[in-house]
């Protein structure tokens, strides 16, 4: 594989990551929508793997894998677990319309690329252009998070918005010294517990993972 | 006249002609793939050409207040987009009607045609007409920006809106993969099937009135005009998947300057490559309107609103990641 | 030796996490807690002694860096966790005793809290910006639990918004450390050194000014949102009304300290890069917002944690408005402040810990005449509540006042605002606070002896400060001000 074929592959896994951001802030059904991370969580590996394999760098491998196994299989299989154990409904609730978050997201990109810009232009390596997407992809995260109204949807663009910056330490960066990657990925492992730990909490209060019960501290 | 135009004239011609004999063909493919999907035996890949020659043979009707445009509407449909299909370079590239209209123009010539299939439908002055030409203005009102954005796309790699241009550029180059291209091919394929009244837009095989979009527009058709206007939307569904084969798979066809020494061989190469992609188009588009559902007709917008954004956001990612 | 030393302070909460793992649930483990933390505290001091004798140290293989700064407040961070393990331990007896926690929430309780401190002591002292980004990230999950403890709705509601939105502003916060990684990769190269902070700081000239803003922006918004900035606060005062008090405590005193030392760190750097003072206008920005934003919501508070919870968003941002000045004046009054704020605003949720078992109730129109009741909560409660208003002997009045007078040098035009704010804050918070100590009481007994010794030991020290500042003390101070760039 030629330096310019790396670099074209890596470009458009980039792309699918930005389009399976997009293709989240559009869906209407949580199992997809778990599904859709699970995909994201490979394309996520294997662009980290191509850049493991044109810079050589060991430790990229490990961080590939470890992306493989959590963001694939263990996350995607825990959050199905959750939702059969938990009983959600199937449907994704959003507080504005699909087609104006849409929008919103485009907005975001253009917004994101432009303020990556000028870091792409004086990057001279395989990762032009890579930090623009990675911070689009968070932001769209972000968007998701703010825009659903159940728990389930807001986890999973929690885990999502860590893809986008996992995608930025690993594509972008050539990686991370492998202590950060584990400690990252440790606190996402963590993290989703707590959520899980959340979801059972939460349900056996409220009764529901409706966020909507959740608004009676405020300052008034 | 020199060898390379009179060569290129004839393939011109054989281009013109292969197109209209065998979209019906195409058309007769996606439906028996179809039916096969659904576990149906099918009509047979001919059941095209034996409807077309059933029509031709009928006495045509024709409403009493219906206006001269509703006469010549089928003549002017069929020539659109035989006009179309005759610019997209499909076989063969540097032909001598290309440089008569790039993709802008393109997109205008199918504008033009339903801007008269919708005035011929409102013109009798049925209900169903009248619905029908509305929503048909509904979604092409959406669809069009976005096949304008998806060339634009196309129309950047290549810095030229011409569709021969662009063809060599994606063909004759160096292998590159544009993510751009994923972006704009996505967005095509929702645009064709809005465009070609596919599934979840618009189910070609039905009449249901709470649905229908072109079949409501040409209920007032028969005999001889209705056989021109389904041989024109034949020609439409050939011209689009040409398209999409022309910006995202050129690969293997033909180039008249190179042709003159050995069009021998490089012909039936371009028409074999032709034939084969053709079939697996033709059956993934089958495919696609199995696995999908019939969209209610307010989520229409919705749908080609995702595909006037993924185009938009192709064009984005060529300007950061410059391919 | 250094390396022992480091060892030392971070294996004791680790083993003490540990082993109230094990035995977080027998009735001897509040006093383990308070042993592990105490010693804690002991290998702080003993660790504090060394980087003053000798200054700076880098430890094991670089990956940790303790100079001025950051051992000033480990050595805080260390104290004020030992002082609110001793609290805690009748307060959460009387907490069980009144059914509101099992033994096995107070398991929980104890072995968190010693991870907790883990994870601020990892950040404080880590030398690897990625580390500090983890550790930062582990002292959030690691009180997350502790927040909806009680597991009352409101409690639950406290902690999911505490979890999103600081989750929020850690990711961006990580954004901007792989910028900051993306700048210096190509000074550096790549590997393992290229986020030591020791090293960026070396090169911090010529990492590249347009990466390094951009990063600068991510790493502010991210931490301010630990910091409690406006517009991130939400979280904050939720998480310390509905959490239990000893966490309310440390989470004000404690935690909001670390994530600014985060960001100190990295302004370090932006400054060099740029030699601009646009990090400083930035922080100087968020500060007055801060202080302004949260001095006009004080006087709506019915809540007592609610309210001196939007006290410590008044002054984390005082202390980001005075480290975004710069100079050696103002950083230095910062980190008084951060000193005499930590002190303070713990000793005062000590108080109104006991205040509000008392009276059963977190409403402050419902807790009245401490004095009759108990009058060392009493004392302790105003003797706080003056102190942090920055009446004049106590500690916070020389940091003040050190911080407004630099402004009027320095920024005449952020003056009138700072003292409005701190005036209407001070009419807010004295109105409230002058009925709950005096008055009639409707308060009960407590079926423990409640610990009021940290409450004054605290506003001792905070007296001490104010009068009398030792001269290794200021010497100390001075220095870690002229690390930072002051």
């Amino acid at each position: 594989m030629t330096m310019t074929h790396t670099i074209q592959l890596i470009n458009l896994l980039a792309a699918m990551l930005l389009l399976i951001a997009f293709a989240m802030l559009s869906q209407r059904r949580i199992l997809s929508l778990i599904n859709l991370f699970a995909w994201q969580g490979l394309v996520l590996s294997l662009s980290t793997f191509v850049v493991a394999y044109s810079t050589d760098q060991r430790h990229l491998y490990y961080s590939a894998g470890l992306t493989l196994l959590l963001k694939v299989l263990v996350l995607p299989w825990l959050l199905h677990r959750l939702i059969r154990k938990l009983n959600v409904r199937w449907d994704v609730e959003t507080l504005i319309n699909i087609p104006t978050t849409m929008l919103v997201g485009i907005g975001l990109v253009i917004f994101a690329f432009n303020l990556a810009a000028p870091i792409s232009q004086l990057s001279e390596s395989i990762t032009r252009g890579l930090i623009g997407i990675a911070l689009a992809s968070v932001l769209l995260s972000l968007l998701m998070m703010l825009t659903r109204r159940k728990a389930v949807p807001q986890v999973v663009g929690f885990l999502a918005m860590e893809n986008g910056l996992f995608f930025a330490a690993t594509s972008a960066t050539h990686g991370m010294p492998l202590v950060v990657e584990l400690g990252i990925a440790l606190d996402v492992l963590v993290a989703t517990f707590i959520f899980g730990i959340f979801f059972f909490q939460i349900r056996e209060t409220f009764d529901s993972l409706d966020i909507r019960h959740m608004e009676r501290l405020k300052d008034d | 006249m020199t060898t390379d135009q009179a060569l290129g004239i004839l393939f011109q011609l054989y281009q013109s002609l292969l197109v209209v004999a065998l979209a019906p063909l195409l058309t007769g493919w996606v439906n028996q793939c179809c039916a096969w999907l659904q576990n149906r035996s099918g009509p047979g890949l001919l059941q095209p050409y034996r409807t077309l020659r059933k029509l031709f043979h009928k006495d045509a009707v024709m409403a009493y207040n219906a206006s001269p445009l509703f006469r010549v509407t089928p003549y002017i449909l069929f020539g659109c987009m035989w006009l179309a299909a005759a610019i997209i370079p499909i076989i063969a590239v540097d032909l001598p009607f290309s440089p008569a209209a790039d993709v802008i123009a393109l997109v205008g010539v199918f504008a033009l045609a339903r801007v008269f299939i919708a005035l011929a439908a409102m013109d009798i002055g049925t209900a169903f007409g009248t619905l029908g030409a509305r929503r048909e203005m509904l979604v092409s009102f959406l669809a069009e920006p976005a096949l304008l954005m998806v060339f634009f796309t196309a129309s950047l790699i290549s810095h030229s809106t011409q569709l021969p241009r662009i063809v060599d550029a994606l063909a004759h180059h160096q292998f590159v993969l544009y993510p751009s291209l994923a972006f704009a091919g996505l967005a095509f394929v929702i645009v064709l099937l809005a465009e070609n009244a596919r599934i979840p837009i618009d189910n070609p095989a039905t009449h249901l009135e709470l649905t229908m979009i072109h079949e409501a527009m040409i209920l007032e058709y028969s005999a001889r005009h209705l056989a021109l206007v389904e041989w024109a939307s034949s020609l439409k569904l050939f011209a689009y998947i040409s398209i999409g084969i022309a910006l995202f798979v050129p690969y293997g066809i033909a180039e008249v300057g190179a042709m003159a020494g050995n069009w021998g061989s490089a012909l039936p190469l371009a028409i074999f490559a032709l034939l084969v992609k053709l079939i697996l188009a033709g059956a993934a588009l089958s495919l696609l309107e199995a696995l999908l559902a019939k969209m209610r007709i307010f989520r229409a917008p919705e749908f080609l609103g995702t595909a006037f954004l993924l185009a938009v956001l192709g064009l984005l990612i060529h300007f950061l990641l410059g391919a | 030796m250094i390396d022992l030393q480091l060892m030392a302070l971070l294996l004791t909460p680790l083993m003490g996490g540990l082993l109230l793992a094990a035995f977080g649930s027998r009735s001897w483990a509040a006093e383990l807690n308070s042993l592990m933390s105490f010693g804690t505290f002991i290998a702080a001091v003993v660790l504090t002694m060394r980087v003053i004798d000798s200054g700076p140290q880098v430890a094991f293989n670089e990956q940790f860096f303790i100079d001025q700064f950051n051992v000033f407040l480990v050595a805080l961070t260390a104290f004020v966790a030992f002082t609110t393990s001793l609290f805690s331990r009748p307060y959460m007896r009387i907490e069980q005793h009144h059914g509101k926690l099992t033994t096995q929430m107070l398991h929980l309780y104890y072995s968190m809290y010693q991870l907790f401190t883990l994870a601020m002591l990892v950040a404080l002292t880590s030398n690897n910006m990625g580390i500090i980004w983890v550790a930062m990230e582990a002292a959030t999950l690691t009180t997350v639990l502790l927040v909806s403890l009680y597991r009352t709705p409101a409690s639950i509601e406290a902690a999911w918004k505490y979890f999103i939105l600081c989750g929020v502003g850690i990711a961006l916060a990580l954004f901007g450390t792989i910028l900051l990684y993306f700048a210096a990769e190509r000074v550096l190269g790549e590997g393992g050194t290229a986020l030591l902070w020791t090293h960026l700081n070396q090169v911090k000239g010529s990492l590249e000014p347009t990466v390094l803003k951009l990063a600068f922006v991510f790493l502010l918004v991210g931490y301010g949102t630990k910091i409690g900035l406006v517009p991130l606060h939400s979280w904050l005062p939720d998480a310390h009304a509905e959490g239990p008090t000893p966490v309310s405590a440390v989470l004000s005193g404690l935690l909001l300290n670390v994530a600014l030392c985060a960001v100190m760190r990295c302004k370090v750097l932006v400054d060099g890069a740029l030699g601009t003072h646009l990090a400083g206008n930035l922080m100087m920005g968020f500060g007055l917002l801060s202080v302004v934003v949260a001095a006009l919501f004080l006087s709506r508070q019915k809540d007592i944690k609610r309210m001196f919870a939007y006290s410590s968003i008044e002054h984390m941002g005082l202390v980001t408005f005075a480290f975004g000045m710069g100079g050696p004046v103002a950083t230095f009054a910062a980190m008084l402040h951060m000193t005499v704020h930590s002190l303070t605003k713990s000793a005062i949720f000590f108080a109104v810990g006991h205040a509000v078992q008392k009276s059963g109730t977190q409403q402050m129109e419902n807790i009245r005449g401490m004095m009759q009741v108990s009058p060392t909560v009493g004392w302790g409660l105003m003797l706080g509540t003056l102190a942090i208003l920055g009446m004049p002997p106590f500690g916070v009045f020389a940091s003040e006042f050190l911080i407004i007078t630099t402004a009027m040098h320095d920024y005449p035009w952020a003056t009138p605002i700072l003292l409005i704010a701190l005036g209407i804050a001070f009419a807010a918070i004295f109105g409230k606070v002058q009925p709950i100590v005096f008055g009639e009481t409707t308060a009960r007994r407590l079926p423990h002896q409640p610990a009021l010794i940290p409450v004054f030991a605290h506003l001792l020290l905070v007296l001490i400060l104010g009068l009398y500042m030792p001269p290794y003390l200021a010497d100390w101070y001075r220095q870690a001000a002229a690390l930072l760039g002051g």
